[in-house]
């Protein structure tokens, strides 16, 4: 065994995150560790990397007891993270950010041999990078590779990834679980914690399953299989969400020509036009940064569009302010909770009751017995972890928070909703309730926009899918016609290169 | 025109923009290191003070001046203790310090000296003038170069040397790492609190040198808030320069040369009152310029991930 940590058990004051955890590691493994949310997995990741210690409980390493009171010692004993999300330093080259902590160098920083040892540490693992490009310029998925090479060039034996492909477009993905496996073959052993069950069972050799911080199974990956996963995280088994054919009536959004040409040389949104129907979940597919976020704010009134108009309910909303669109009939359930969502020194209390203060007052005053019912009725009916209501919205888990959201644009009943990422980051229990509120939602005769950097999710509840391409749309598809390779290669301009051939 | 514009204003400039120099190099430190310190003015001011005290007790400028530092040390100790160990916040604690200083200062001027408003003796030595050899011959240069107090030379070498450790040295490029995201240079184990406590100690003993070429350089004598200001001019010479060494070069370099200028201009029979804004005035044309550089975006999102 190269890795046993035995008997892990970790408590803040009454809370036990870790609870006689067992856990083991062979040589050239991937080991994945599944869960949801507050199951324990970054807790007993972050004990290994020595970013905390463990309350009892003992780590060996290669049968010899080991104790790591910082992460410089987890370094120095081969162990090494990416984690979930990047740190990176924006403003320095891929190199800089690879060798730092082990520069070449006495006194004097010799990038030119720090690029030089990128260069071959990229090519005798595989995995490509240019040494001087500028960190925060780069990708997400270049990004990752940047981490993945910084911990190997820390001489990292094993590798801890923590929640790999969240950010990651499907393409990506795959790149990634390739440059596991042939690492893997390099004798690297990884830790894999995910709560992506499919990518887990494609990518691991062995899986451990965590539920409120203890074990619940391990597993040979090759002896098991999604379902039996998903029981064991969420303790139940889950119904999958029963979806039945939509039957669209009128046009409730309706976009014609809307343009956004935002300062670069190509415009952020190219003509679009495009409508959502009552009664149906349009989704829209697309790697990041191809005018989603764009798309969504012009809608929301968050930008003005530069072109063409906009009309809700048969309204010409153009250029309206975001509050007449709500008022007009839209919700919102933003992509990036914390910039558009959430206020992070608010109580929980108010954070839900955010968008609603205006039927929530008397003589503008807050009516605070009423905001304590409503948010208290969400918190339960979604189950969401927040301790009190007088909590800072800050100190809520992310998918926590993302549920608060949910529940408090789903309360506003508007005959348009648009849902941006709406799962991002919460657990599979918890995506099974939002789905299928919103599917709900769609059978009421309410419109929905999808908007997701997930491909299952938009397959799974859209009836019409569009790609978005370069700020345009490269294509529409229905979902009974669409597949996963399809979407894949319109979201990567493949028409139009078909279209050169 | 020739009046105003010949070599002495040079000259003058040069001597009039060290301290402003001086202090915001020890704020781009502390600014790199993810501290905006607005209690550079303060530390000056101590560092004036303690320069002349340490002149009145050991009559030697060396010691003086090492003197000062000692004590200005001490208050950024003080400030590093606040905002790095109990996370007060640091705008807070710069303005703090400023007024403690001011107060300390004038207290101790009546308790040490016996006098108000300010204190002078014909007997204390104020710092050498250095004649540079062979420079100092040199036309043009040789003019505007030489016959500076030490501190004038200090200053310029000091600027090119944190310019070499920023960017060319393994010390300073974890430095800028940890100042520019804290949570990713912790999570490599580079200590991010001992970098920033480094910046606030250098940033004082930067500070303290600043104070005593207000005080011993050019005059010899303290008065009550001397600093008039310059802490708050190196602070807007330190965003001007985005906390660059050569950037902060070339920002003190226009407000010296503006400071100097408006005193020249004073013999033009103006009111004083009005040349004395010409460094203000020039202040805030410059920030127009330089609105909408990247760097503002850079120091926002250093804001944030400091605290």
């Amino acid at each position: 065994m190269l890795l046993e940590m035995e008997r892990i058990t970790k408590s803040y004051g009454d809370v036990k995150a870790n609870r006689g955890i067992d856990y083991n590691l062979k040589a050239g493994e991937v080991h994945a560790i599944v869960g949801e949310n507050g199951a324990g997995k970054t807790t007993l990741m972050r004990i290994l990397y020595g970013m905390e210690q463990p309350s009892s409980g003992m780590i060996k390493l290669k049968g010899k007891e080991v104790f790591f009171a910082d992460p410089k010692e987890a370094i120095r004993h081969g162990i090494g993270m990416v984690h979930q999300h990047f740190m990176l330093f924006p403003n320095f080259s891929v190199a800089e950010n690879i060798v730092i902590g082990k520069e070449p160098g006495k006194v004097r920083f010799d990038r030119k041999t720090a690029a030089a040892q990128v260069e071959a540490l990229s090519n005798a693992y595989g995995i490509k990078v240019d040494p001087w490009a500028k960190a925060g310029d780069c990708p997400l998925g270049v990004q990752q590779r940047v981490e993945i090479l910084k911990v190997l060039h820390q001489g990292a034996e094993i590798i801890i990834l923590d929640e790999p492909t969240g950010v990651l477009t499907p393409l990506e993905v795959r790149e990634l679980l390739d440059a596991i496996k042939a690492l893997t073959l390099k004798g690297k052993s990884f830790i894999l914690i995910s709560h992506k069950l499919n990518e887990v069972m494609s990518a691991a050799d062995r899986i451990t399953v965590l539920r409120d911080g203890e074990v619940t199974g391990t597993l040979e990956a090759s002896q098991t299989n999604v379902e039996q996963l998903s029981k064991l995280m969420v303790g139940r088994s889950l119904a999958p969400a029963i979806k039945r054919p939509s039957s669209p009536k009128r046009a409730v959004l309706e976009l014609n020509n809307v343009s956004l040409f935002g300062s670069g040389s190509k415009p952020l949104l190219d003509s679009i036009s495009m409508n959502v129907r009552a009664g149906e979940i349009v989704g829209i597919a697309g790697i990041s940064g191809n005018g989603q976020s764009e798309l969504i704010q012009a809608i929301a009134g968050l930008l003005a569009p530069d072109q063409g108009s906009i009309s809700l309910l048969g309204a010409n909303v153009t250029g309206r302010s975001a509050r007449e669109l709500r008022d007009a009939g839209l919700a919102h359930i933003p992509e990036d909770r914390y910039i558009w969502g959430a206020n992070k020194s608010a109580t929980v209390a108010e954070t839900g009751m955010m968008g609603h203060q205006r039927r929530l007052q008397r003589f503008g005053l807050m009516r605070g017995k009423e905001i304590k019912t409503l948010v208290s009725d969400w918190i339960q009916q979604y189950s969401i972890k927040a301790g009190s209501l007088d909590n800072q919205t800050q100190n809520l888990s992310g998918g926590n928070l993302q549920k608060l959201i949910v529940a408090r644009e789903l309360a506003q009943n508007t005959p348009f909703l648009i849902a941006a990422e709406p799962t991002r980051g919460v657990d599979i229990g918890a995506m099974e309730t939002i789905h299928e509120q919103l599917l709900r939602k769609r059978d009421g005769g309410g419109a929905i926009l999808l908007v997701s950097s997930e491909l299952s999710e938009v397959l799974k509840l859209s009836d019409r899918i569009l790609v978005m391409y370069e700020g345009k749309i490269a294509g529409e598809l229905q979902v009974s016609d669409a597949t996963e390779e399809k979407l894949s290669l319109l979201m990567a301009g493949g028409k139009r290169n078909a279209q050169d051939q | 025109m020739d009046q105003l514009l010949d070599l002495a204003l040079f000259n003058s400039a040069l001597r009039v923009l060290t301290p402003i120099l001086l202090a915001a190099l020890g704020g781009a430190l502390c600014a790199r290191a993810g501290l905006f310190n607005v209690g550079l003015e303060g530390l000056m001011l101590i560092g004036a003070f303690t320069a002349i005290v340490g002149n009145h007790y050991f009559s030697n400028t060396a010691l003086a001046i090492l003197f000062a530092i000692a004590c200005v040390s001490i208050f950024s100790l003080l400030f590093a203790y606040l905002s790095i160990h109990l996370q007060a916040n640091v705008i807070v604690v710069g303005i703090a310090m400023n007024f403690l200083a001011l107060g300390l200062t004038t207290f101790s001027l009546r308790t040490i000296f016996h006098v108000k408003g300010a204190y002078h003796n014909k007997e204390m030595i104020g710092l050498p003038k250095w004649e540079l050899p062979l420079i100092k011959d040199i036309p043009v240069v040789g003019d505007i170069l030489s016959g500076q107090s030490p501190l004038v030379y200090l200053a310029l070498v000091l600027a090119g040397l944190l310019w070499y450790y920023f960017y060319r040295t393994i010390g300073g490029f974890r430095f800028l790492a940890a100042g520019g995201n804290p949570l990713a240079a912790r999570s490599i184990g580079i200590r991010v609190r001992r970098y920033q406590y480094g910046a606030v100690l250098a940033c004082g003993v930067l500070c303290a040198l600043a104070g005593a070429q207000l005080s011993l350089g050019q005059v010899t004598m303290f008065t009550e808030g001397m600093t008039a200001g310059r802490g708050f001019i190196a602070l807007v010479a330190m965003m001007l320069g985005q906390s660059g060494p050569l950037g902060v070069v070339a920002s003190s370099a226009l407000f010296g040369l503006m400071d100097s200028f408006s005193i020249r201009l004073q013999g033009l029979s103006l009111p004083s009152h009005f040349t004395q804004m010409v460094p203000y005035a020039v202040t805030i044309v410059a920030m127009f310029f330089f609105k909408d550089k990247g760097f503002l975006k850079d120091a926002q999102s250093s804001g944030s991930s400091s605290r």
